[in-house]
C-alpha cells in the first residue's frame, strides 16, 4: 500500500519515537567531533604514559588540555550512550527489560562522564 | 511447493552462523562489539582519572595497575578498538555522504579498516615505546 502522507506530514510527526532523526543526527555531531577529540586523547596518554604525579598534574592544570579532556569526556561519553542505546534497542525485546537497560545506560554514562569530569577540574583548579 | 523436501537440512530462517563470513559482514560486527567494549572500557579512564584527583599514592597505584603486563595487554585492545572503531565509523562517513557502496569499493574500504588498525595499533605503540 502506498503512503499517502505527504513529506512535510511525516517530518511533523517526527515517527512514533517522536525525536525524528535526532539520535542519528547526534551520533553523527558526536563520531565527527570525536575523530578530533580522541586522536588528540591517545596523542595525551601517549604523552602522559608513565609521567610522576607533578608532571601529570601539570599537564592537566594547562587550560587548553583539561579543556579539551572535559570535551573527550563528554563528546565520548554521549557517543557511548547513544551508540549502547541502539545496540540494547536492538536485541533486547522484553519490553521491560529494554526500559530497565535504557535507563541503565543513561546512568553509567552520567556516572562516567560526571567522576571523570569532577576528577579533570579537581587536579585542574589544583588539587 | 508438493514435492518439496521440507525435512531437508536447509536454513530455514537467516542466521548469523549460517551466513558464510565476508569481510563487509566481519568489520559490521566487529564496529559494533569494539563500540561496546570502548563502552565498558571507559571505565578505565574514569579510574585513571579518579585515581589522580584521589592524590599522589592513588595516582602511583593506577600507573601500576596499567603499566603491569595484563595493564598493557587491556590497553593494547582498548588502543586497537578505539583505532579500528574510529576508521570504521569514517566509513561510515563516506555512506552517509552516499558514496561507496559499489560492492568492490565497499570490500577495500573493509579490508582497508581491518589492515588500518592493526598497523595504526601497532604503530602507536611503537611510537608510545620510543617517547618512554
Amino acid at each position: 500500500m502506498s503512503d499517502m502522507r505527504t513529506p512535510l506530514a511525516k517530518v511533523r510527526g517526527l515517527g512514533s519515537a517522536k525525536d525524528g532523526t535526532t539520535h542519528f543526527w547526534r551520533q553523527r555531531i558526536t563520531a565527527v567531533a570525536n575523530v578530533f577529540l580522541i586522536s588528540f586523547f591517545v596523542i595525551l596518554v601517549i604523552a602522559l604514559q608513565g609521567a610522576d604525579y607533578a608532571s601529570f598534574t601539570q599537564a592537566l592544570q594547562n587550560p587548553v588540555i583539561a579543556t579539551l579532556l572535559l570535551l573527550v569526556i563528554l563528546v565520548g561519553c554521549l557517543h557511548m550512550k547513544l551508540g549502547m542505546q541502539v545496540i540494547i534497542e536492538d536485541y533486547i525485546h522484553s519490553e521491560g527489560l529494554k526500559l530497565l537497560l535504557v535507563m541503565g545506560n543513561i546512568f553509567f554514562a552520567s556516572i562516567i562522564a560526571l567522576s571523570s569530569v569532577v576528577a579533570v577540574l579537581k587536579i585542574s583548579f589544583g588539587g | 511447493m508438493a514435492n518439496a523436501d521440507l525435512k531437508a537440512n536447509r536454513p530455514l530462517s537467516p542466521h548469523l552462523q549460517i551466513y558464510k563470513l565476508i569481510v563487509t559482514m566481519v568489520m559490521s560486527i566487529l564496529h559494533r562489539i569494539t563500540g561496546a567494549a570502548l563502552y565498558f572500557g571507559t571505565i578505565l579512564m574514569a579510574f585513571w582519572l579518579v585515581c589522580a584527583a584521589a592524590g599522589p599514592e592513588s595516582y602511583q597505584f593506577a600507573m601500576d595497575v596499567f603499566g603491569s603486563f595484563l595493564g598493557r595487554l587491556v590497553l593494547f585492545g582498548f588502543t586497537w578498538a578505539l583505532v579500528h572503531h574510529m576508521l570504521g565509523g569514517l566509513r561510515h562517513f563516506v555512506w552517509d555522504m552516499g558514496h561507496g557502496f559499489e560492492l568492490s569499493t565497499a570490500n577495500w574500504m573493509a579490508r582497508a579498516t581491518i589492515i588500518g588498525s592493526v598497523s595504526l595499533t601497532v604503530i602507536l605503540w611503537i611510537i608510545g615505546f620510543i617517547v618512554a
